[in-house]
C-alpha cells in the first residue's frame, strides 16, 4: 500500500467519491454517465456491428462463424475426435506425478471457465431468447460446438508461444503468439496485430469483463433491495476489486474461486430439476427451439434474428475465437502445448452447450415468453424489438423470473450467484487486461497499478450506466479482439496442425500413454 | 541386499520421533538405506485465480526449496553424520498417496511416520493423512507416537 500513497491514489479516490456524492444531490448522475458513455462508444459499436451491405447480418457474426467452421474442418472435427481424450487429460490420466504441484489441466480449465461462466450464461442467454426467440438456442448450441475448434486452436498457440521469465512466472496469450509465431514463420505484421489485439483486449476487459458485470450485479442487488443509484454498487464493487487486485487481498479471490464452481453446479442442478418438473413439455420446448431456428416463429428479425442472437450471445458467453482463454491457459507447464488445446475445447461445451442451453430451456419451458393464442407465434413487446415476456422482464430478470416461477426463493440465490459470477469474471478479466497492458507498456509495478486503478474506475461507470450502451460496448470490444485474433489464427493454424499430427501419431504408437498404465 | 525404509516427515516434532525409530530399526536390520520424504499437500483439483496460475511454477520451486533446505536436508545430513546411508525427496500431492507412491517407486519395504497432528474437525471429516496411509499403503506402516 506504500506505493499507493506515493502515487496519491487515496486522494484521487476520495476526490472521485466526493464528486460522486456531490452529484447525487443533482439528480441524474447515472443518466449523465450513461449518455456520455453512449456518445463516446457509439461509432466503435456501429462499426463492429455493421451489417453486410444490403442485409441485416452483422459482418462480425459471420466472421466468427466462418472461422469456427474453418477450424472445425481444418482440424477434421477435432472437437469430436478428441473429446474423450480431453476428459482423460483433465482427470490427470496423462499427468506425470513428478510434475505435481504445477498448474494442472483441471485448474487451467476451471480458471478459464470462471472467467467465462457467468452473466453470459444467465443474462446473455435471456437476451438472446428474449429477442431471437427459442430458435436462438439452436444457433447458440451450433456456435458452441463449432467454437470448440476455435478455442482449441488459440489455446494450443497460447501455450506454445508464451513467455517464460527467469523468476518462473509466465505471460502468454494472443499477443505473444502473434508476435513470436509470425516471426517464426517469417511473416510480417505480427507485432502490429499484437498491439491491436492488446488495445482491444484492454477495452474488452473494461467492457464485457468489467462494466457489463458491474451493471448486471447492480441490477440484481437493486432488484432485491429496491432501486438506488448504480454508482453506489459500483463504488462498493470497485473497493472490493481494488482490495483484491491492488491490495493483494487474496482471501476474497480464493473464497470466490471456491464458491463460484459450487454456484455453477447448483445453477445447473436447479435448471435440471425445473426441466424434470416440466418433463411433459421437454418435447414441446425442443420443438420450439428447432422450429424457431429455421422459421423465426414471429420473433423480431425472423430466422436471421434468431441466428444472429444465438451466435452473438454464444460468442460473448464462451469467448471462443476471442483470445481471452489463451491468456488463461498459457500458465500450464506442459511438454505438449496441444494438450492444453484439447482441454480448452471443453469450455465452449460446458459453457454454451450445457449451461446456456439449460438457461434457455428453463426460460422456454416455464413459458416466460408470451405466445399469441390465435396465431401460435410469439408476441412482440410494445417497442417491437423483443418478444413480450411475463411482467416485461428482460436480461437477467427474465432468467430470475423463470427460475422463480418454480422456486420462489431462487431469485435470491441467483442474485448471490450473479454477484459472485460477476466478481470472479472481473478478477479474471482484470488479469487478461493487465497482460495486454503490460505487453504494450512493459512489466512494472507502477504501470500495472495504473491499469488496475483504471479498471476499478470502470466498475463504477459500468454500474451506473444503462444496460443498452454497456452491453453494446461490451460486445463490440470483445468482438474486436476476435477480429484480430481470428485473423492471426488463420496464419498460425498450420503450426497447430503440425502439433496435432505429431501428437496423434505418438498417441497412436503408445509413446504418449497414461501414467500408471 | 539393502533394505529401504521410507521416513515420512511433516515438519513437526513427531517427525523426529519417526527418524529416531527408523534409525533404531535400521541398526537392527543392518544393511539399510533410509529415504527421508516430505510431501507438500497439494491437489490438482483446487480452484485458483489466473494470477496464481501464472505464478504457480515459481511458488512450487519456492515450496520445494523451503522443504528441502529446512526439513529434508538437515534430516538427511544428520542421518549421514550418524553413519546411515540416507537420501531425501520432496514431492507435491496427497500426503498418503504420494508417500506410498514414493515407497513403491523406490522399492521401500516399510514406511515410518509420526502420529498425525490434524485438528479435530478436519480429522473427523476426512481422517488424517496417517490414517489414510495406514489403510491404503502397499507396504507395512509404522506410526510412532
Amino acid at each position: 500500500m506504500k506505493t499507493l500513497k506515493q502515487l496519491g491514489l487515496p486522494a484521487a479516490i476520495a476526490a472521485f467519491t466526493a464528486s460522486a456524492a456531490a452529484a447525487q444531490e443533482a439528480p441524474g448522475l447515472d443518466d449523465k454517465i450513461n449518455q456520455a458513455f453512449a456518445d463516446l462508444t457509439g461509432p466503435f459499436v456501429s462499426f463492429i456491428f455493421a451489417p453486410f451491405p444490403g442485409t441485416g447480418f452483422p459482418w462480425i457474426v459471420g466472421w466468427l462463424v466462418i472461422a469456427a467452421t474453418v477450424f472445425t474442418l481444418y482440424f477434421a472435427f477435432v472437437q469430436l475426435r478428441f473429446f474423450s481424450h480431453a476428459i482423460s487429460l483433465v482427470k490427470g490420466d496423462y499427468s506425470d506425478p513428478n510434475d505435481a504441484g504445477e498448474v494442472s489441466h483441471f485448474q487451467a480449465l476451471a480458471t478459464a471457465l470462471s472467467g467465462t461462466v457467468g452473466l453470459g450464461n444467465i443474462a446473455g442467454v435471456a437476451v438472446a431468447v428474449g429477442i431471437g426467440g427459442p430458435g436462438a438456442t439452436f444457433w447458440m448450441i451450433v456456435a458452441g460446438l463449432l467454437g470448440m475448434a476455435s478455442k482449441f486452436t488459440e489455446c494450443t498457440l497460447g501455450v506454445k508461444y508464451r513467455n517464460e521469465y527467469d523468476d518462473g512466472t509466465v505471460s502468454g496469450g494472443p499477443m505473444y503468439y502473434m508476435s513470436k509465431g509470425f516471426d517464426e514463420l517469417g511473416l510480417p505484421g505480427g507485432k502490429i496485430l499484437a498491439v491491436l489485439f492488446s488495445i482491444f483486449c484492454i477495452l474488452g476487459a473494461l467492457g464485457g469483463g468489467n462494466m457489463f458485470q458491474a451493471n448486471q450485479a447492480h441490477q440484481q442487488i437493486a432488484g432485491i433491495t429496491g432501486d438506488y443509484p448504480g454508482w453506489i454498487t459500483g463504488l462498493v464493487f470497485a473497493a472490493i476489486v481494488f482490495m483484491v487486485i491492488v491490495g493483494g487481498l487474496k482471501s476474497i479471490a480464493r473464497v470466490t474461486e471456491k464458491v463460484v464452481p459450487f454456484m455453477g453446479v447448483m445453477y445447473v442442478a436447479a435448471a435440471l430439476v425445473i426441466i424434470i418438473m416440466h418433463a411433459d413439455q421437454i418435447g414441446w420446448a425442443f420443438g420450439q427451439i428447432f422450429a424457431g431456428a429455421f422459421t423465426g416463429l414471429g420473433v423480431a428479425g425472423g430466422m436471421v434474428g434468431a441466428l444472429i442472437q444465438g451466435f452473438r450471445r454464444a460468442a460473448f458467453s464462451n469467448e471462443a475465437g476471442v483470445g481471452s482463454a489463451a491468456i488463461a491457459h498459457s500458465a500450464v507447464r506442459t511438454k505438449e502445448p496441444i494438450t492444453e488445446g484439447f482441454v480448452s475445447l471443453l469450455e465452449p461445451f460446458i459453457d454454451t452447450v450445457v449451461i446456456c442451453t439449460m438457461t434457455a430451456l428453463v426460460i422456454i419451458i416455464t413459458q416466460q415468453l408470451i405466445v399469441d393464442p390465435d396465431t401460435g407465434k410469439y408476441m412482440l413487446n410494445e417497442a417491437g424489438n423483443a418478444i413480450a415476456t411475463v411482467d416485461g422482464n428482460s436480461g437477467v430478470s427474465l432468467t430470475s423470473a423463470a427460475f422463480g416461477s418454480a422456486f420462489s426463493w431462487f431469485p435470491y440465490v441467483l442474485a448471490i450467484a450473479v454477484v459472485l459470477f460477476a466478481f470472479s469474471t472481473m478478477i479474471s478479466w482484470s488479469y487478461y487486461g493487465l497482460k495486454a497492458w503490460t505487453y504494450l507498456f512493459g512489466e512494472g509495478q507502477t504501470k500495472e497499478l495504473v491499469f488496475k486503478v483504471i479498471f476499478c474506475i470502470f466498475v463504477v461507470i459500468g454500474a451506473a450506466a444503462n444496460l443498452g450502451p454497456v452491453i453494446d460496448f461490451s460486445d463490440a470490444a470483445i468482438f474486436a479482439m476476435a477480429v484480430v485474433n481470428v485473423f492471426a489464427l488463420y496464419f498460425l493454424m498450420k503450426v497447430v496442425r503440425q502439433e496435432l499430427a505429431s501428437y496423434s501419431e505418438r498417441l497412436k504408437s503408445g509413446e504418449i500413454r497414461k501414467f500408471g498404465h | 541386499m539393502t533394505t529401504k525404509i521410507v521416513i515420512g516427515l511433516d515438519g513437526t516434532e513427531t517427525g523426529e520421533r519417526a527418524i529416531a525409530f527408523a534409525k533404531d530399526l535400521a541398526k537392527r536390520i543392518g544393511t539399510c538405506e533410509l529415504l527421508v520424504a516430505y510431501v507438500i499437500e497439494w491437489s490438482p483439483y483446487t480452484f485458483q485465480t489466473p494470477e496464481e496460475n501464472a505464478q504457480r511454477h515459481k511458488r512450487r520451486e519456492e515450496e520445494v526449496d523451503l522443504a528441502t533446505t529446512r526439513i529434508v536436508t538437515p534430516a538427511v545430513d544428520a542421518l549421514k553424520a550418524a553413519g546411515f546411508e540416507a537420501h531425501g525427496i520432496v514431492r507435491h500431492g496427497d500426503v498418503a498417496e504420494t508417500l506410498n507412491s514414493i515407497t513403491v517407486e523406490n522399492g521401500g519395504v516399510q514406511i515410518v511416520v509420526g502420529r498425525a497432528s490434524a485438528d479435530g474437525f478436519k480429522k473427523r471429516l476426512f481422517g488424517s493423512s496417517t490414517q489414510n496411509l495406514v489403510m491404503h499403503a502397499d507396504v507395512p506402516v509404522t506410526v510412532v507416537n
